[in-house]
Protein backbone atom coordinates (compact mmCIF):
# COMPACT_ATOMS: atom_id res chain seq x y z
CA UNK A 1 0.00 0.00 0.00
CA UNK A 2 2.47 2.33 0.90
CA UNK A 3 5.19 1.66 -1.78
CA UNK A 4 1.75 1.76 -4.45
CA UNK A 5 1.32 5.32 -2.33
CA UNK A 6 4.50 6.22 -3.22
CA UNK A 7 4.56 5.39 -6.59
CA UNK A 8 0.82 7.32 -7.15
CA UNK A 9 2.91 10.66 -5.77
CA UNK A 10 6.13 10.18 -7.67
CA UNK A 11 3.78 10.00 -10.96
CA UNK A 12 1.89 12.76 -10.32
CA UNK A 13 4.98 14.99 -9.75
CA UNK A 14 6.20 13.95 -12.38
CA UNK A 15 3.20 14.52 -14.41
CA UNK A 16 3.09 17.94 -12.70
CA UNK A 17 7.26 18.66 -13.96
CA UNK A 18 6.44 17.23 -17.40
CA UNK A 19 3.64 19.63 -18.23
CA UNK A 20 5.26 22.62 -16.69
CA UNK A 21 8.41 21.72 -19.13
CA UNK A 22 6.09 21.39 -21.83
CA UNK A 23 4.68 25.09 -21.23
CA UNK A 24 8.01 26.33 -20.53
CA UNK A 25 9.41 25.08 -24.02
CA UNK A 26 6.53 25.90 -25.74
CA UNK A 27 6.78 29.86 -24.06
CA UNK A 28 10.41 30.39 -24.39
CA UNK A 29 10.34 28.76 -28.04
CA UNK A 30 8.74 31.73 -29.36
CA UNK A 31 6.10 30.77 -31.39
CA UNK A 32 3.58 32.75 -29.77
CA UNK A 33 4.21 36.25 -28.62
CA UNK A 34 5.97 36.73 -24.67
CA UNK A 35 3.50 39.04 -24.11
CA UNK A 36 0.38 36.22 -24.66
CA UNK A 37 2.86 33.01 -23.24
CA UNK A 38 4.60 34.32 -20.19
CA UNK A 39 7.38 31.83 -19.10
CA UNK A 40 6.56 30.28 -15.32
CA UNK A 41 9.55 32.40 -14.02
CA UNK A 42 7.91 35.26 -15.16
CA UNK A 43 4.43 34.81 -13.77
CA UNK A 44 6.05 33.53 -10.07
CA UNK A 45 8.64 36.68 -10.26
CA UNK A 46 4.59 38.58 -11.03
CA UNK A 47 2.94 37.15 -8.00
CA UNK A 48 5.95 37.92 -6.30
CA UNK A 49 5.87 40.96 -6.86
CA UNK A 50 2.01 41.79 -6.57
CA UNK A 51 2.29 40.03 -3.24
CA UNK A 52 5.05 41.81 -1.88
CA UNK A 53 3.72 45.69 -3.05
CA UNK A 54 0.38 44.64 -1.03
CA UNK A 55 -1.77 44.91 -4.06
CA UNK A 56 -2.39 41.12 -4.52
CA UNK A 57 -3.76 41.51 -0.91
CA UNK A 58 -5.51 44.00 -1.41
CA UNK A 59 -8.03 42.96 -4.29
CA UNK A 60 -8.10 39.47 -2.44
CA UNK A 61 -9.69 41.08 0.74
CA UNK A 62 -12.13 42.86 -1.55
CA UNK A 63 -12.94 40.13 -3.22
CA UNK A 64 -13.06 38.03 0.04
CA UNK A 65 -15.34 40.54 1.35
CA UNK A 66 -18.00 40.95 -0.94
CA UNK A 67 -17.77 36.90 -1.43
CA UNK A 68 -18.54 36.55 2.59
CA UNK A 69 -20.92 39.02 2.95
CA UNK A 70 -23.14 37.61 0.07
CA UNK A 71 -22.32 33.84 1.28
CA UNK A 72 -23.34 34.88 4.66
CA UNK A 73 -26.14 36.52 3.61
CA UNK A 74 -27.64 33.45 1.50
CA UNK A 75 -27.08 31.62 5.01
CA UNK A 76 -28.94 33.68 6.94
CA UNK A 77 -31.98 33.71 4.54
CA UNK A 78 -31.58 30.41 2.90
CA UNK A 79 -30.77 27.87 5.76
CA UNK A 80 -33.82 29.01 7.98
CA UNK A 81 -35.89 29.29 5.05
CA UNK A 82 -35.68 25.87 3.66
CA UNK A 83 -35.56 24.16 7.23
CA UNK A 84 -39.16 25.98 7.37
CA UNK A 85 -40.13 24.51 3.94
CA UNK A 86 -38.90 21.04 4.94
CA UNK A 87 -40.94 21.66 8.40
CA UNK A 88 -43.93 23.30 6.87
CA UNK A 89 -46.14 22.39 4.05
CA UNK A 90 -47.50 25.63 3.31
CA UNK A 91 -44.19 27.25 3.13
CA UNK A 92 -42.97 25.07 0.97
CA UNK A 93 -45.89 25.47 -1.38
CA UNK A 94 -45.27 29.12 -1.64
CA UNK A 95 -41.66 29.01 -2.11
CA UNK A 96 -40.68 25.91 -3.98
CA UNK A 97 -42.42 27.09 -6.96
CA UNK A 98 -40.31 30.34 -7.22
CA UNK A 99 -37.16 28.75 -6.18
CA UNK A 100 -37.48 26.05 -9.36
CA UNK A 101 -38.52 29.08 -11.65
CA UNK A 102 -35.70 31.79 -10.65
CA UNK A 103 -32.69 28.48 -10.54
CA UNK A 104 -31.67 28.04 -14.08
CA UNK A 105 -31.47 31.57 -14.52
CA UNK A 106 -27.60 31.79 -14.31
CA UNK A 107 -27.23 34.68 -11.18
CA UNK A 108 -24.10 35.96 -13.92
CA UNK A 109 -27.28 36.97 -16.34
CA UNK A 110 -28.71 39.55 -13.48
CA UNK A 111 -25.47 41.32 -13.63
CA UNK A 112 -26.49 44.01 -15.68
CA UNK A 113 -30.32 44.20 -14.15
CA UNK A 114 -28.63 44.82 -10.65
CA UNK A 115 -25.90 47.63 -12.61
CA UNK A 116 -29.13 49.53 -13.27
CA UNK A 117 -30.78 49.20 -10.33
CA UNK A 118 -27.58 49.49 -7.64
CA UNK A 119 -25.27 51.17 -10.02
CA UNK A 120 -21.47 49.94 -10.01
CA UNK A 121 -19.89 49.11 -7.20
CA UNK A 122 -19.93 46.70 -4.09
CA UNK A 123 -24.03 46.26 -3.64
CA UNK A 124 -23.76 44.59 -7.66
CA UNK A 125 -21.26 41.88 -6.66
CA UNK A 126 -22.80 40.86 -3.04
CA UNK A 127 -26.40 40.52 -4.73
CA UNK A 128 -25.20 38.28 -7.31
CA UNK A 129 -23.40 36.22 -4.92
CA UNK A 130 -26.39 36.03 -2.30
CA UNK A 131 -28.76 35.13 -5.55
CA UNK A 132 -26.01 32.50 -6.58
CA UNK A 133 -25.22 30.75 -3.20
CA UNK A 134 -29.20 31.19 -2.11
CA UNK A 135 -30.44 27.88 -3.95
CA UNK A 136 -27.83 25.72 -3.00
CA UNK A 137 -28.28 26.57 0.50
CA UNK A 138 -32.26 26.37 0.17
CA UNK A 139 -32.57 23.16 -1.34
CA UNK A 140 -29.99 20.83 0.44
CA UNK A 141 -31.62 22.82 4.06
CA UNK A 142 -35.08 21.48 2.55
CA UNK A 143 -34.04 18.29 1.16
CA UNK A 144 -32.01 17.37 4.07
CA UNK A 145 -34.84 18.03 7.18
CA UNK A 146 -37.38 16.08 4.41
CA UNK A 147 -34.99 13.20 4.34
CA UNK A 148 -34.42 12.75 8.30
CA UNK A 149 -35.22 9.60 8.87
CA UNK A 150 -39.35 9.26 10.27
CA UNK A 151 -38.28 6.37 12.92
CA UNK A 152 -36.21 9.10 14.90
CA UNK A 153 -38.57 11.09 14.77
CA UNK A 154 -41.42 8.86 16.13
CA UNK A 155 -38.59 7.20 18.25
CA UNK A 156 -37.99 10.88 20.09
CA UNK A 157 -41.71 11.60 19.79
CA UNK A 158 -42.47 8.44 22.13
CA UNK A 159 -39.75 9.23 24.14
CA UNK A 160 -41.14 12.35 25.12
CA UNK A 161 -38.93 15.22 22.96
CA UNK A 162 -41.26 18.48 22.59
CA UNK A 163 -41.09 20.18 19.21
CA UNK A 164 -37.72 22.33 20.58
CA UNK A 165 -35.71 18.90 21.38
CA UNK A 166 -36.77 17.63 18.55
CA UNK A 167 -35.86 20.44 16.50
CA UNK A 168 -32.40 20.60 17.98
CA UNK A 169 -31.51 17.32 18.88
CA UNK A 170 -32.86 15.18 15.59
CA UNK A 171 -33.98 16.94 12.48
CA UNK A 172 -30.83 19.50 12.54
CA UNK A 173 -27.90 16.87 12.96
CA UNK A 174 -29.78 14.48 10.92
CA UNK A 175 -30.01 17.23 8.07
CA UNK A 176 -26.73 18.15 8.68
CA UNK A 177 -24.95 16.16 5.97
CA UNK A 178 -27.19 17.96 3.44
CA UNK A 179 -26.53 21.46 5.17
CA UNK A 180 -22.88 20.97 4.97
CA UNK A 181 -23.42 19.94 1.43
CA UNK A 182 -25.67 22.89 0.69
CA UNK A 183 -22.60 25.30 2.49
CA UNK A 184 -20.04 23.69 -0.04
CA UNK A 185 -22.19 23.72 -3.14
CA UNK A 186 -23.11 27.50 -1.80
CA UNK A 187 -20.12 28.11 -1.42
CA UNK A 188 -18.75 27.01 -4.80
CA UNK A 189 -21.26 29.18 -5.94
CA UNK A 190 -20.55 32.58 -4.60
CA UNK A 191 -16.91 32.22 -5.48
CA UNK A 192 -17.50 31.70 -9.21
CA UNK A 193 -20.41 34.46 -9.03
CA UNK A 194 -18.00 37.36 -7.15
CA UNK A 195 -15.31 36.87 -9.80
CA UNK A 196 -17.84 37.21 -12.75
CA UNK A 197 -19.44 39.77 -10.98
CA UNK A 198 -15.98 41.70 -10.28
CA UNK A 199 -15.59 41.37 -14.19
CA UNK A 200 -18.26 43.27 -15.41
CA UNK A 201 -19.19 45.41 -12.17
CA UNK A 202 -16.40 46.31 -9.70
CA UNK A 203 -14.65 49.38 -10.50
CA UNK A 204 -11.23 49.18 -8.84
CA UNK A 205 -10.32 46.34 -6.74
CA UNK A 206 -10.54 42.73 -6.70
CA UNK A 207 -9.33 39.76 -8.26
CA UNK A 208 -12.14 39.00 -11.07
CA UNK A 209 -11.55 42.69 -11.83
CA UNK A 210 -8.16 42.67 -12.32
CA UNK A 211 -7.93 39.80 -14.53
CA UNK A 212 -10.40 41.72 -16.48
CA UNK A 213 -8.35 44.66 -16.13
CA UNK A 214 -4.96 42.81 -17.36
CA UNK A 215 -6.52 42.06 -20.62
CA UNK A 216 -6.97 45.59 -21.71
CA UNK A 217 -3.09 45.90 -20.89
CA UNK A 218 -2.24 42.00 -22.24
CA UNK A 219 -0.88 41.43 -19.25
CA UNK A 220 -0.85 37.75 -19.54
CA UNK A 221 1.08 36.95 -16.29
CA UNK A 222 -0.68 39.24 -14.04
CA UNK A 223 -3.64 37.30 -15.39
CA UNK A 224 -2.08 34.01 -14.72
CA UNK A 225 -0.84 35.22 -10.87
CA UNK A 226 -4.25 36.00 -10.27
CA UNK A 227 -5.85 32.81 -11.58
CA UNK A 228 -3.57 30.67 -9.28
CA UNK A 229 -4.33 33.18 -6.08
CA UNK A 230 -7.79 32.79 -7.09
CA UNK A 231 -7.29 28.75 -7.13
CA UNK A 232 -5.56 28.94 -4.43
CA UNK A 233 -7.86 30.42 -2.19
CA UNK A 234 -10.60 28.04 -3.47
CA UNK A 235 -8.82 24.98 -2.51
CA UNK A 236 -8.22 26.40 0.81
CA UNK A 237 -12.07 27.23 2.04
CA UNK A 238 -12.69 23.60 0.22
CA UNK A 239 -10.06 22.02 1.76
CA UNK A 240 -9.51 23.09 5.14
CA UNK A 241 -12.86 25.21 5.96
CA UNK A 242 -15.71 22.95 4.68
CA UNK A 243 -12.57 19.56 5.42
CA UNK A 244 -13.02 20.53 9.15
CA UNK A 245 -15.50 21.75 9.37
CA UNK A 246 -17.11 18.29 8.15
CA UNK A 247 -15.07 16.40 10.53
CA UNK A 248 -15.80 18.17 13.48
CA UNK A 249 -19.83 17.52 12.80
CA UNK A 250 -20.99 14.98 10.42
CA UNK A 251 -18.13 12.85 10.42
CA UNK A 252 -17.99 12.44 13.83
CA UNK A 253 -21.18 12.13 14.55
CA UNK A 254 -21.29 8.99 12.28
CA UNK A 255 -23.28 10.66 9.68
CA UNK A 256 -21.31 9.80 7.08
CA UNK A 257 -18.85 7.45 5.84
CA UNK A 258 -15.41 8.79 5.36
CA UNK A 259 -13.65 8.47 1.92
CA UNK A 260 -12.28 4.87 1.47
CA UNK A 261 -8.17 5.78 0.94
CA UNK B 1 -37.09 10.84 0.89
CA UNK B 2 -35.66 9.51 -2.51
CA UNK B 3 -32.31 8.76 -2.72
CA UNK B 4 -30.65 6.52 -5.62
CA UNK B 5 -28.58 4.16 -5.04
CA UNK B 6 -25.54 6.04 -6.36
CA UNK B 7 -26.23 8.62 -4.58
CA UNK B 8 -26.51 7.12 -1.14
CA UNK B 9 -23.06 5.91 -2.04
CA UNK B 10 -21.74 9.68 -3.71
CA UNK B 11 -23.23 11.03 -0.33
CA UNK B 12 -21.46 8.54 1.67
CA UNK B 13 -18.14 9.16 0.51
CA UNK B 14 -17.52 12.47 2.24
CA UNK B 15 -13.85 14.17 2.41
CA UNK B 16 -11.35 14.41 -0.15
CA UNK B 17 -12.32 17.72 -1.47
CA UNK B 18 -13.56 18.78 -4.84
CA UNK B 19 -14.43 15.53 -6.63
CA UNK B 20 -16.66 14.48 -4.03
CA UNK B 21 -17.80 17.95 -3.45
CA UNK B 22 -18.45 17.79 -7.64
CA UNK B 23 -20.34 13.40 -7.44
CA UNK B 24 -22.06 14.94 -4.73
CA UNK B 25 -23.72 18.06 -5.36
CA UNK B 26 -26.60 15.26 -7.07
CA UNK B 27 -27.18 14.56 -3.55
CA UNK B 28 -29.44 17.07 -2.91
CA UNK B 29 -29.82 17.73 -7.06
CA UNK B 30 -31.38 20.40 -8.08
CA UNK B 31 -34.68 19.87 -10.34
CA UNK B 32 -34.93 16.33 -10.23
CA UNK B 33 -35.24 15.61 -5.98
CA UNK B 34 -37.64 18.15 -6.31
CA UNK B 35 -40.10 16.97 -8.30
CA UNK B 36 -39.88 13.58 -7.60
CA UNK B 37 -40.87 14.53 -4.01
CA UNK B 38 -43.34 17.00 -5.39
CA UNK B 39 -44.69 13.54 -7.28
CA UNK B 40 -44.66 12.12 -4.08
CA UNK B 41 -46.79 13.55 -2.25
CA UNK B 42 -49.72 14.26 -4.36
CA UNK B 43 -52.27 13.84 -1.83
CA UNK B 44 -52.88 10.18 -0.34
CA UNK B 45 -55.11 11.02 2.37
CA UNK B 46 -56.92 7.97 3.12
CA UNK B 47 -60.10 8.84 4.26
CA UNK B 48 -60.70 11.46 1.21
CA UNK B 49 -59.69 8.77 -1.30
CA UNK B 50 -63.07 10.22 -3.08
CA UNK B 51 -61.53 13.27 -4.52
CA UNK B 52 -61.51 13.35 -8.18
CA UNK B 53 -58.00 13.08 -9.84
CA UNK B 54 -58.84 15.78 -12.14
CA UNK B 55 -59.67 18.16 -9.34
CA UNK B 56 -56.44 17.05 -7.26
CA UNK B 57 -54.68 18.20 -10.19
CA UNK B 58 -56.81 21.59 -10.62
CA UNK B 59 -55.23 22.28 -7.14
CA UNK B 60 -51.88 21.27 -7.93
CA UNK B 61 -52.09 23.77 -10.59
CA UNK B 62 -53.81 26.27 -8.36
CA UNK B 63 -50.50 25.61 -5.78
CA UNK B 64 -48.53 26.16 -8.17
CA UNK B 65 -49.29 29.40 -9.90
CA UNK B 66 -50.42 31.19 -6.81
CA UNK B 67 -47.39 32.42 -5.53
CA UNK B 68 -46.61 33.75 -8.52
CA UNK B 69 -49.63 35.32 -8.48
CA UNK B 70 -48.93 37.01 -5.69
CA UNK B 71 -44.65 38.54 -6.23
CA UNK B 72 -46.58 39.42 -9.85
CA UNK B 73 -49.03 41.52 -7.77
CA UNK B 74 -46.32 42.91 -5.68
CA UNK B 75 -44.07 43.86 -8.63
CA UNK B 76 -46.85 45.83 -10.70
CA UNK B 77 -47.71 47.52 -7.34
CA UNK B 78 -43.79 48.57 -6.87
CA UNK B 79 -44.07 49.43 -10.26
CA UNK B 80 -47.04 51.47 -10.87
CA UNK B 81 -46.38 53.27 -7.82
CA UNK B 82 -43.71 54.86 -9.42
CA UNK B 83 -41.18 54.29 -5.99
CA UNK B 84 -38.26 53.83 -9.19
CA UNK B 85 -38.64 55.46 -12.75
CA UNK B 86 -40.28 52.94 -14.99
CA UNK B 87 -37.56 52.67 -17.27
CA UNK B 88 -36.09 51.18 -14.71
CA UNK B 89 -38.24 48.96 -12.96
CA UNK B 90 -40.64 48.25 -15.88
CA UNK B 91 -44.65 46.96 -15.26
CA UNK B 92 -44.89 43.50 -16.10
CA UNK B 93 -47.24 44.12 -19.25
CA UNK B 94 -44.22 46.09 -20.36
CA UNK B 95 -42.02 43.35 -20.47
CA UNK B 96 -44.08 40.81 -21.37
CA UNK B 97 -44.95 43.25 -24.85
CA UNK B 98 -41.02 43.64 -25.10
CA UNK B 99 -40.99 39.66 -25.23
CA UNK B 100 -43.87 39.83 -27.81
CA UNK B 101 -42.05 42.02 -29.98
CA UNK B 102 -38.80 40.97 -30.20
CA UNK B 103 -40.11 37.45 -30.59
CA UNK B 104 -42.48 38.35 -33.14
CA UNK B 105 -39.50 39.88 -35.35
CA UNK B 106 -37.49 37.10 -34.92
CA UNK B 107 -34.82 38.86 -33.32
CA UNK B 108 -35.29 36.86 -29.94
CA UNK B 109 -35.25 33.33 -31.49
CA UNK B 110 -32.17 34.69 -33.58
CA UNK B 111 -30.41 35.56 -30.34
CA UNK B 112 -31.55 31.89 -28.65
CA UNK B 113 -30.55 30.04 -31.34
CA UNK B 114 -27.24 31.01 -31.44
CA UNK B 115 -27.05 31.07 -27.89
CA UNK B 116 -28.15 26.83 -28.48
CA UNK B 117 -25.51 26.57 -30.87
CA UNK B 118 -22.62 27.58 -29.20
CA UNK B 119 -24.16 25.88 -25.75
CA UNK B 120 -24.26 22.79 -27.45
CA UNK B 121 -20.76 22.73 -29.64
CA UNK B 122 -19.12 23.56 -26.31
CA UNK B 123 -21.11 20.76 -24.66
CA UNK B 124 -20.18 18.17 -27.00
CA UNK B 125 -16.56 18.87 -26.84
CA UNK B 126 -16.76 18.96 -22.88
CA UNK B 127 -19.31 15.98 -22.96
CA UNK B 128 -16.58 13.97 -25.56
CA UNK B 129 -13.26 14.67 -24.12
CA UNK B 130 -14.88 14.52 -20.40
CA UNK B 131 -16.06 11.16 -20.50
CA UNK B 132 -12.95 9.75 -22.25
CA UNK B 133 -10.71 11.32 -19.68
CA UNK B 134 -12.79 10.38 -17.06
CA UNK B 135 -12.72 6.77 -18.35
CA UNK B 136 -9.30 6.01 -18.92
CA UNK B 137 -8.87 7.56 -15.21
CA UNK B 138 -10.98 5.35 -13.61
CA UNK B 139 -9.64 1.87 -15.43
CA UNK B 140 -5.78 2.70 -15.35
CA UNK B 141 -4.19 3.52 -12.44
CA UNK B 142 -1.61 5.33 -14.23
CA UNK B 143 -3.78 7.91 -16.13
CA UNK B 144 -5.49 8.39 -12.90
CA UNK B 145 -2.44 9.40 -11.40
CA UNK B 146 -1.04 11.55 -13.94
CA UNK B 147 -3.93 13.03 -14.93
CA UNK B 148 -5.75 13.86 -11.17
CA UNK B 149 -3.45 16.51 -10.48
CA UNK B 150 -3.78 18.62 -13.27
CA UNK B 151 -7.42 18.36 -13.30
CA UNK B 152 -7.59 19.14 -9.28
CA UNK B 153 -5.76 22.00 -10.02
CA UNK B 154 -7.91 23.76 -13.02
CA UNK B 155 -10.91 22.65 -11.44
CA UNK B 156 -11.33 25.53 -8.21
CA UNK B 157 -10.72 28.15 -10.64
CA UNK B 158 -14.32 29.85 -11.56
CA UNK B 159 -14.62 29.31 -15.14
CA UNK B 160 -15.00 33.07 -15.82
CA UNK B 161 -11.64 33.78 -14.56
CA UNK B 162 -10.30 31.54 -17.39
CA UNK B 163 -12.23 34.13 -19.69
CA UNK B 164 -9.77 36.77 -20.52
CA UNK B 165 -6.72 34.57 -20.84
CA UNK B 166 -8.99 32.69 -23.63
CA UNK B 167 -9.53 35.66 -25.42
CA UNK B 168 -6.36 36.91 -25.31
CA UNK B 169 -5.16 32.88 -26.61
CA UNK B 170 -7.85 33.06 -29.32
CA UNK B 171 -9.39 36.13 -29.39
CA UNK B 172 -12.75 37.71 -29.44
CA UNK B 173 -15.42 35.54 -31.02
CA UNK B 174 -16.95 32.20 -30.97
CA UNK B 175 -13.92 29.69 -30.80
CA UNK B 176 -12.70 31.08 -27.63
CA UNK B 177 -16.87 31.44 -26.82
CA UNK B 178 -17.22 27.59 -27.74
CA UNK B 179 -13.57 26.29 -26.13
CA UNK B 180 -13.91 28.36 -22.87
CA UNK B 181 -17.99 26.52 -22.11
CA UNK B 182 -16.06 23.28 -23.42
CA UNK B 183 -13.34 23.96 -20.94
CA UNK B 184 -15.21 24.55 -17.79
CA UNK B 185 -18.25 22.29 -18.25
CA UNK B 186 -15.08 19.45 -18.70
CA UNK B 187 -14.32 19.29 -15.30
CA UNK B 188 -17.77 18.13 -13.29
CA UNK B 189 -17.93 15.31 -16.17
CA UNK B 190 -14.63 14.00 -15.66
CA UNK B 191 -14.78 13.64 -11.85
CA UNK B 192 -18.45 12.03 -12.20
CA UNK B 193 -17.32 9.48 -14.58
CA UNK B 194 -14.14 8.78 -12.95
CA UNK B 195 -16.22 8.06 -9.63
CA UNK B 196 -18.27 6.00 -11.59
CA UNK B 197 -15.77 3.75 -13.30
CA UNK B 198 -14.08 3.44 -9.87
CA UNK B 199 -17.73 2.78 -8.27
CA UNK B 200 -18.94 -0.44 -10.79
CA UNK B 201 -19.15 -3.17 -8.54
CA UNK B 202 -15.87 -5.18 -8.18
CA UNK B 203 -17.54 -8.67 -8.03
CA UNK B 204 -19.75 -7.54 -11.63
CA UNK B 205 -16.11 -6.94 -12.90
CA UNK B 206 -15.02 -10.11 -11.63
CA UNK B 207 -18.18 -12.57 -12.02
CA UNK B 208 -18.47 -11.07 -15.83
CA UNK B 209 -14.26 -11.99 -16.21
CA UNK B 210 -15.09 -15.60 -15.07
CA UNK B 211 -17.67 -15.53 -17.35
CA UNK B 212 -14.77 -15.30 -19.69
CA UNK B 213 -15.85 -11.75 -20.85
CA UNK B 214 -12.65 -9.58 -22.94
CA UNK B 215 -12.10 -6.27 -22.27
CA UNK B 216 -14.24 -4.69 -24.48
CA UNK B 217 -17.27 -7.16 -23.95
CA UNK B 218 -16.29 -6.11 -20.05
CA UNK B 219 -16.47 -2.59 -20.75
CA UNK B 220 -19.48 -2.37 -23.02
CA UNK B 221 -21.79 -4.92 -20.92
CA UNK B 222 -20.56 -4.33 -17.23
CA UNK B 223 -18.78 -0.81 -17.02
CA UNK B 224 -20.36 1.24 -19.09
CA UNK B 225 -23.84 0.84 -17.98
CA UNK B 226 -22.43 0.40 -14.21
CA UNK B 227 -21.09 3.92 -14.60
CA UNK B 228 -23.60 5.56 -16.24
CA UNK B 229 -25.87 7.03 -13.69
CA UNK B 230 -22.86 8.50 -12.55
CA UNK B 231 -21.83 9.65 -16.25
CA UNK B 232 -25.47 11.04 -16.38
CA UNK B 233 -24.86 13.31 -13.60
CA UNK B 234 -22.03 14.45 -14.81
CA UNK B 235 -23.59 15.42 -18.12
CA UNK B 236 -25.95 17.20 -16.28
CA UNK B 237 -23.38 19.15 -13.89
CA UNK B 238 -21.78 19.82 -16.98
CA UNK B 239 -24.29 21.25 -19.23
CA UNK B 240 -25.49 23.45 -15.97
CA UNK B 241 -21.89 24.44 -15.60
CA UNK B 242 -22.08 25.77 -19.57
CA UNK B 243 -25.06 27.06 -18.78
CA UNK B 244 -24.25 29.13 -16.26
CA UNK B 245 -20.95 30.39 -18.08
CA UNK B 246 -22.28 30.98 -21.45
CA UNK B 247 -24.14 33.79 -20.52
CA UNK B 248 -20.78 35.21 -19.13
CA UNK B 249 -19.15 34.84 -21.93
CA UNK B 250 -21.38 36.04 -24.87
CA UNK B 251 -20.78 39.23 -22.83
CA UNK B 252 -16.85 39.16 -22.59
CA UNK B 253 -16.18 38.00 -25.77
CA UNK B 254 -18.17 40.09 -27.63
CA UNK B 255 -20.15 37.65 -30.07
CA UNK B 256 -22.56 39.24 -32.38
CA UNK B 257 -25.61 37.66 -31.22
CA UNK B 258 -26.93 35.42 -28.24
CA UNK B 259 -28.71 36.21 -25.48
CA UNK B 260 -25.77 37.11 -23.22
CA UNK B 261 -24.96 39.91 -25.70
CA UNK B 262 -28.96 40.84 -26.04
CA UNK B 263 -29.12 41.39 -22.43
CA UNK B 264 -25.82 43.04 -21.38
CA UNK B 265 -26.39 45.23 -24.90
CA UNK B 266 -29.60 46.35 -23.70
CA UNK B 267 -28.15 47.97 -20.38
CA UNK B 268 -26.80 50.71 -22.56
CA UNK B 269 -29.74 51.62 -23.88
CA UNK B 270 -31.89 51.14 -20.48
CA UNK B 271 -33.97 48.80 -22.20
CA UNK B 272 -34.75 47.12 -18.63
CA UNK B 273 -37.91 45.59 -20.29
CA UNK B 274 -35.68 43.75 -23.21
CA UNK B 275 -33.12 42.56 -20.81
CA UNK B 276 -35.72 41.36 -18.30
CA UNK B 277 -37.56 39.76 -21.22
CA UNK B 278 -34.11 38.10 -22.18
CA UNK B 279 -33.30 36.91 -18.66
CA UNK B 280 -36.55 35.11 -18.46
CA UNK B 281 -36.19 32.87 -21.88
CA UNK B 282 -32.78 32.05 -20.11
CA UNK B 283 -34.47 30.81 -17.59
CA UNK B 284 -37.21 28.94 -19.56
CA UNK B 285 -34.54 27.11 -22.14
CA UNK B 286 -32.50 26.55 -18.87
CA UNK B 287 -35.70 24.50 -17.05
CA UNK B 288 -36.31 23.07 -21.17
CA UNK B 289 -32.94 21.16 -20.93
CA UNK B 290 -33.03 19.55 -17.55
CA UNK B 291 -36.22 18.60 -17.65
CA UNK B 292 -36.71 17.48 -21.19
CA UNK B 293 -33.25 16.33 -22.59
CA UNK B 294 -31.84 14.95 -19.25
CA UNK B 295 -34.72 13.45 -17.78
CA UNK B 296 -35.85 11.67 -20.81
CA UNK B 297 -32.39 10.21 -21.31
CA UNK B 298 -32.03 9.24 -17.28
CA UNK B 299 -35.45 7.43 -18.53
CA UNK B 300 -34.11 5.43 -21.73
CA UNK B 301 -31.52 4.65 -20.12
CA UNK B 302 -30.19 3.88 -16.43
CA UNK B 303 -33.97 3.65 -15.25
CA UNK B 304 -34.39 0.93 -18.30
CA UNK B 305 -32.20 -1.04 -16.62
CA UNK B 306 -32.83 -0.97 -13.67
CA UNK B 307 -29.84 1.15 -12.27
CA UNK B 308 -31.98 3.70 -10.96
CA UNK B 309 -34.91 4.24 -9.53
CA UNK B 310 -37.55 6.36 -11.34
Amino acid sequence: MSAERTRSILRAAAALIVVAACYEAIARSGIFPRALLPTLPTVADTLVQLVADGTMLRHAAYTLYRMLFGFALAVVVGLPLGILMGRFRSVENFFMPLASALMPIPSLAWVPVFILWFGLGNTVSILIVFYAAMFPMLLNAWSGVRSVNQLWLRAAGAMGADENALFWKVILPGASPFIITGLRQAFLRSWIAVVGAEMIAASDWGLGWVIYDAKEFLNADVMLASLAVIGLIGFAFERLVFGSIERATVLRWGMVRAAKG
Amino acid sequence: MYLKESETFSCGIATSGIILEIGRVECAGEWDVMDQVADAHVPVMPGTSVVHAKDARWRVIARNVFPFLVVGALWEAVAHLGVFPPRLFPPLEVVGAALVRLTASGILPHHAAETLLRLAAGFALAAAAGVAIGIAMGRSRRAEDIILPLVSIGAPIPGVAYAPLFMLWFGLGNVSAVLLVGFVSAFPIIFNTWTGVKAVKEIWVRSAQVMGADNRRLFRHVILPGSLPYILTGLRLGLAQAWRILVVVELLAAVPWGLGWLIFGAREFLNTDVMLAGIAVIGIIGLALEKLVFQRLENYTVVRWGMMVS
